[in-house]
């Protein structure tokens, strides 16, 4: 038995809005991995929850009318993983969140979730960030979208208004960024499964039509910092740049002005420098050979 | 406060059942005391360690961390399925014995159900890809390189293909 002091089910998105505007204080559960978890070990023990784990219109991966992929926020890992709209347009991602706890894990675990608890070491958030996704809100006011970057105000609070009856509805990547566009993801953990990251670094490129030029490099971490975050000054460098070992060596060294890791009992800020600017170069190797260029 | 209950209709094993649970039970507990299905096992109830493993819908969870609400309309499946008639082990279970992939086995019907998913999917999966799908739970006592074998033995057994170890 959950020590929970009531539950609410919502079957739609119009049932969780009137729900969390009669019981603004009650959590919102969707997966449950991590509130049920955190409720077993007494930190939200005794308090109402909200579960929107039913409403299955919020499942599924589509592309939507103004062709933006659109990623139901009650999706869990493992069907963004199999998905094929997923594996052909945005494949990082699906191989980024197969690296989430465990398979059974990945089978509850759901972005919206992943996305809502405000972590900066969730394995989704740092390729949602380096793919420029909008965060689509539902509440009493109709709905709101936003970037995911505005989405992250600080360590565990993102911009949902609870006073609004908002919860999460979907994630969206727009088609200007994920056309033509590759990326690979590296978690750094200290073992394979059911492990936080310590560093997470997600690269993506858009190569000219010959290969010859990188158009455009995006490139986010988690674990950098308090939230997720973009490194602008290595994109800088790697972006109208030809793809060349000089280059991985400058990008690399380049996210050094950006992140901000700090200590922690996982490793040390020192260590998340050192192995940031190994996983940037790896990353972006990789990202390059497949988006089908070569490393001069 | 008062307590809270609600009907949960839900089939079972094959069968369709129907009881009232507290709000508050998760789907290890409806299983195991409404239903009597031990072979879902009590072990960390945090999600970590696989013990209380079943297939809902043909997919893998772990019923500690599920609301046992949620089971409403969905098709679920225990250990307490693979048994025949009299009683007989399905072909996994006696993998695991011939392989000496059981001591205690607290873990073992977490895994089996994991291993049930896996060998559905009708696949021929590397060493590496099971070790990956079976990463979600933990044995204390035999190790994990029995269990594996069990695996990959009933795995090959099932395509009609020779075992390459």
């Amino acid at each position: 038995m959950y020590d929970m002091k009531a539950l609410y089910e919502a079957l739609s998105v119009e049932e969780a809005i009137a729900l969390r505007l009669a019981h603004p204080e009650a959590q919102i559960i969707a997966g449950g991995s991590d509130v049920l978890v955190q409720m077993r070990e007494g930190k939200r023990a005794g308090k109402e929850l909200i579960s929107i784990y039913r409403i299955d219109a919020l499942r599924g991966v589509t592309i939507d009318e103004e062709e933006n992929i659109r990623i139901g926020s009650l999706t869990s890992f493992s069907h963004i993983t199999k998905d094929p709209i997923i594996q052909r347009y945005c494949n990082v991602l699906g191989e980024a969140v197969d690296q989430v706890g465990s398979p059974q894990i990945r089978n509850i675990g759901t972005i919206g979730g992943n996305t809502c608890n405000g972590v900066t070491s969730a394995d989704s958030a740092s390729t949602l960030h380096a793919w420029e996704a909008i965060v689509e809100l539902a509440g009493k006011n109709g709905v709101r979208r936003l970037p995911i970057h505005d989405f992250y105000i600080k360590a565990g609070t993102v911009d949902i208004r609870a006073e609004e009856g908002e919860i999460q509805t979907a994630i969206l990547i727009p088609k200007a960024s994920y056309e033509n566009c590759y990326g690979h993801y590296i978690k750094y953990g200290l073992r394979n499964a059911m492990e936080i990251a310590t560093l997470g670094c997600s690269v993506n490129v858009r190569l000219s039509p010959d290969k010859s030029t990188i158009e455009r490099c995006r490139i986010a971490y988690g674990v950098a910092g308090p939230v997720p975050m973009r490194v602008p000054t290595a994109e800088a460098v790697a972006n109208g740049a030809k793809p060349t070992e000089a280059l991985l060596e400058a990008f690399g060294n380049a996210v050094i002005e950006d992140i901000n890791p700090r200590d922690s009992w996982r490793a040390s800020k020192a260590f998340r420098q050192h192995i940031a600017v190994e996983m940037a170069k790896r990353a972006l190797r990789e990202s390059i050979i497949k988006a089908g260029g070569e490393l001069a | 406060m008062s307590v809270q209950y609600k009907v949960v209709r839900c089939n079972i094993n094959g069968k369709d059942v129907e009881r009232v649970v507290d709000v508050r039970a998760s789907l290890t507990d409806m299983l195991r005391n409404d239903y009597h299905l031990t072979s879902v096992k009590k072990g960390c109830e945090v999600g970590e360690c696989g013990a209380c493993n079943v297939l809902i819908d043909g997919e893998c969870f772990n019923s500690c961390i599920y609301l046992a609400v949620w089971a409403e309309g969905k098709h679920i499946r225990t250990l307490e399925s693979l048994l025949g008639p009299d009683g007989e082990l399905s072909d996994i279970q006696q993998a695991f014995v011939d392989e000496a992939a059981i001591q205690c086995g607290f873990c073992t019907p977490g895994f089996i159900m994991t291993a049930v998913e896996i060998l559905e999917a009708g696949k021929l999966y590397s060493d590496d890809e099971l070790r990956k799908l079976l990463s979600g739970h933990l044995c204390r006592c035999t190790g994990y390189e029995n269990i594996l074998r069990a695996v990959k033995k009933t795995m090959y057994r099932r395509l009609g293909k020779e075992i390459d170890f």
